[in-house]
């Protein structure tokens, strides 16, 4: 037990560090940008009193860091009142900044939309689901026959089509040929069919491989002869026992994936104007420079992307007692 | 070797000779715009028909595949060499080198998810060919790094690398010439998946319009392009070739690694 909490107590401090580090990073991702904000937002023709104005409003003024090394001045200590901790400190009060384009809190504008992205990746996932199980298992039971082949084939297709090309292919059949769904937007319930099924595609053969061999491992251990010596039906045996056992790194994977999907959505929420965070990041924050909008999507994103897999982890040690984290 | 690895094999070959002849190929100047044209279905003078702007789509698409190549190759190679040599210091060396190599630094670069870094990376740092490569090559590098973390790991403690230390080889003779080579091969297996990923990730971020600039044609922006609110309507044959050209380039890399990988590990084989 002791044991445990020493290694507990380890993995948080790590996932503490990680976390710090990324925080820093993005904090710090603004000071790379050619040229100062101001003048990206306020444009060429601002004049000095502007530019002074916008920087003391978003705290640009202030110096980056606690210090400076420049090829003029050398080294230069600038003490605590800098960006850096002044980022930090809304972080942990939980304000990540003004847009620089409307003055809107940042936070209220990802938590407008977070809720679209997380609908969009848990419907993903429910599609990828529901196309691997039944797929991987029918392959996987089948093995070497024409139906392996083609969820062979299937599954290839999926990781090798971009969700950009599925997007647009989809839309054309869906939209424009048969008239079912919009082409674009997120307005009616039904408008999440197409990204979901765009951003489910490549996990769903990614799933699709891994539920196939895990069925073929598990179809050569001692258990399935014992159950099918005991005369159980080839399904009992399939859906029964194998699938229990096989779906254990299946689980593994979906916990992974959530938040590859998370990242993913950026993509289709692009090709579909899904309001999610993602459409935020491009077309609010990278479009037009609006630097704050930017640093607070990806903050979220990734420590959204951190805390699932760590949770997958401890899912996982919890699911299977002979996998500790080491 | 099955044969899905033949051709993928086979397909990669032909892209590579398509990508170095690229400007023999072409069939028309790739950024030339005739409206008068626009939309024109595939045709003798059109092989696949031409775009939004009346430029053609069929030479647009083979220097496309040049850059896309360019870029995948950069990006692979960058990535391995810098993965190699932190992944095997960080095997080698042990303790709190690789305390803070796989423990911390590995963990800070895989916290990202996807994209999501590169994005970041050329959103502040501005778009362009140069910084599309390094942002590829900051998120590419990790995941070569830690398969050779792990290799050398297993290497180090073989008998002939224990022997070569006895006869007092400097640690990067040891590294170098012993365990290096002997380490090396799942890292050709990654490559090759990873060419199939960088490909996919600059395509990823030209659709983006993050990537690679306009007129310059990648299939990316191609494809952007395609999508156009006018193009719904119009004909697919500009979403489709670009499609078509990412798919088969992704599809022949990652039949490479999968080959490879079969062939070089005799447990699968079998199966």
């Amino acid at each position: 037990m002791k044991y445990k909490l020493i290694n507990f107590a380890k993995q948080l401090g790590l996932l503490l560090l990680v976390v710090w580090t990324v925080v820093s990073l993005v904090t710090l991702l603004i000071e790379i940008v050619p040229g100062d904000p101001a003048t990206a937002i306020l444009g060429e023709n601002a004049t000095p009193e502007q530019i002074a104005n916008f920087n003391q409003k978003h705290g640009l003024d202030k110096p980056a860091f606690f210090f400076s090394i420049k090829s003029e001045k050398g080294f230069e200590w600038h003490g605590a009142d800098n960006r850096y901790l002044d980022y930090w400190k809304g972080v942990v009060t939980g304000d990540l900044g003004k847009s620089f384009r409307t003055d809107r809190p940042v936070q209220d504008m990802i938590f407008e939309r977070y809720p679209n992205t997380i609908k969009l990746a848990l419907a993903a996932m429910f599609i990828a689901i529901l196309i691997a199980v039944p797929l991987g298992v029918l392959a996987g039971t089948n093995k070497g026959t024409l139906i392996d082949n083609f969820s062979s084939f299937f599954a290839l297709l999926g990781i090798s089509l971009p969700s950009f090309v599925t997007g647009p292919f989809l839309v054309y059949v869906f939209a424009v040929k048969l008239n079912i769904f919009a082409p674009t937007g997120s307005y009616n319930p039904e408008d999440i069919v197409l990204p979901a099924f765009t951003l489910g595609a490549a996990l769903s053969a990614i799933l699709t491989r891994m539920v196939r061999s895990s069925v073929i491992e598990e179809l050569g251990e001692d258990y399935v002869r014992t159950a099918r010596a005991k005369g159980l039906s080839e399904r009992i045996v399939v859906y029964k026992h194998v699938l229990k056992n096989g779906l254990i790194p299946v689980v593994t994977i979906l916990g992974l994936q959530l938040g590859v999907l998370l990242a993913g959505a950026i993509i289709t929420e692009k090709i579909f104007m899904w309001q999610g965070l993602g459409l935020l990041l491009l077309d609010d924050g990278i479009a037009k420079r609006d630097y704050r909008i930017v640093q607070g999507c990806v903050l979220v994103i990734s420590v959204t992307y951190i805390l699932a897999n760590s949770l997958t982890d401890l899912v996982y040690s919890w699911l299977d007692p002979r996998i500790r984290l080491t | 070797m099955n044969r899905l690895t033949y051709i993928g094999i086979f397909i990669a070959v032909i892209l590579i000779i398509v990508a170095i002849f690229a400007p023999f190929i072409v069939t028309h100047d790739v950024t030339a715009i005739n409206t008068a044209i626009k939309y024109a279905a595939p045709s003798g003078e059109h092989w696949f028909g031409t775009d939004a702007l009346g430029r053609d789509v069929f030479s647009r698409l083979i220097t496309g595949a040049r850059i896309s190549l360019q870029v995948g190759i950069t990006v692979t190679v960058v990535s391995v060499v810098i993965g190699t040599i932190i992944g095997a210091i960080a095997g080698f060396y042990g303790g709190w080198v690789d305390k803070f190599l796989s423990g911390y630094l590995f963990n800070v670069f895989l916290a990202f998810p996807g994209l999501l870094l590169a994005i970041a990376l050329v959103a502040f740092l501005g778009a362009g060919l140069g910084k599309l490569i390094l942002a590829l090559c900051i998120i590419g590098w990790v995941g070569y790094a830690r398969v050779m973390r792990g290799q050398v790991l297993k290497v180090r403690e073989f008998d002939f690398v224990q022997a070569a230390r006895a006869l007092g080889a400097s640690n990067l003779r040891i590294l170098f010439i012993h365990i290096l080579p002997n380490a090396i091969q799942p890292l050709i297996v990654q490559a090759s998946l990873g060419m199939a990923g960088a490909v996919l990730s600059e395509a990823s971020l030209s659709f983006l319009g993050l990537g690679i600039q306009p007129p310059a044609p990648s299939w990316g922006t191609m494809i952007e392009e395609a999508r156009g609110f006018d193009t719904l309507s119009n004909p697919q044959h500009l979403l489709f070739f670009p499609g078509i050209a990412i798919a088969l380039t992704v599809l022949a890399f990652n039949f490479i690694g999968d080959g490879l990988r079969e062939y070089l590990d005799p447990k699968q084989r079998k199966r």
